[in-house]
């Protein structure tokens, strides 16, 4: 327990930025290298736990446990974001029967 | 202690690099489930072991289960999925390492980042966190069962196969006209 509270004070929040700011960039960047709609959506997934992981690090520099019930909220909308993306991903694959995102280019223009 | 920051770190960044790059949609869902493991342990590192549990329990728990069971449930789990020309796999990593520099520069430039005025040890405890969600946020919370009903709804509407109609149902069009033909690429 000390040993824990002592890891906050040692690690500068500049670390945590830092690696934030690495899985959100692997997460943006692989949202537009892949094809596969699935793994688009992992890859939104990796993006919302660097921002979680980041407010999570500044709650715990600043003493505010605000910003760790903003990061609960933020698992609660990502679970409804997921139920409502896989039951689209479910549906796209029934109709068009692929799961390219290069098929989904109707609204395009 | 701050090597156990720097390994959980490698081990994250390594695992979601492997997410992007697998060709294998299953390896991806490992390597995702094996980066949240990771950020849990970063969770337990800055003492709050309330989001640590829920992040497990909902993260590893459920939505990486659901990933692997759609996965599972629509034979996706071979690498079939066409690549992109070299010119969007270059043009996608350049995006994302300008994004990473555009950050890391903003960082440099100017954001101050001041202490906390006094530490307080307790912060990440399921008490204080409860404390803090039903007292001030105590609306949204209740707010967010809606948006999971919604949600729940949705999912059941959108994953429906609205085939078959029913006798006494209005005049609606055949399901194999309603059906979207494949469209040409």
């Amino acid at each position: 327990m000390e040993g824990m509270m002592t890891a906050i004070r040692v690690i500068p929040l500049e670390h945590y930025i830092v690696l934030s700011f690495i899985l959100f960039s692997i997460g943006m960047a692989g949202a537009l290298f892949r094809r596969n709609t699935i793994i688009i959506l992992m890859c939104l997934e990796l993006m919302f736990n660097s921002v979680n992981l980041l407010l999570a690090a500044f709650s715990a520099h600043h003493s505010d446990p605000g910003g760790q019930v903003f990061v609960f909220f933020i698992m609660l909308v990502a679970a409804a974001e997921v139920t409502v993306g896989l039951a689209i991903l479910v549906m796209m694959k029934r109709n068009v029967d692929s799961v390219d995102i290069n098929q989904l280019n109707r609204l395009k223009w | 202690m701050q090597y156990l920051f720097y390994l959980f770190a490698a081990i994250s960044v390594l695992s979601a690099l492997l997410v992007v790059g697998a060709r294998n949609p299953v390896n991806s869902v490992i390597s995702l489930i094996v980066c949240f493991l990771s950020i849990a342990g970063h969770y337990i590192l800055l003492n709050a072991q309330f989001l640590a549990m829920v992040h497990i329990i909902v993260y590893t728990g459920a939505i990486m289960v659901l990933f692997l069971f759609v996965i599972m449930l629509l034979n996706l789990n071979k690498s079939t999925e066409p690549s992109k020309t070299l010119l969007t796999r270059i043009a996608a990593v350049t995006a994302g390492a300008l994004f990473l520099f555009t950050l890391l520069g903003a960082l440099r430039q100017g954001v101050h980042i001041a202490a906390a005025k006094e530490f307080d040890g307790n912060t990440g405890l399921v008490k204080s966190v409860g404390q803090s969600l039903f007292s001030d946020f105590l609306l949204p919370f209740e707010v967010s069962s809606v948006l999971f009903l919604s949600a729940m709804i949705g999912a059941v509407m959108l994953g429906r196969k609205d085939r078959s109609p029913r006798e006494d149902a209005p005049a609606r069009p055949e399901p194999s006209e309603r059906r979207t033909k494949k469209i040409p690429a």
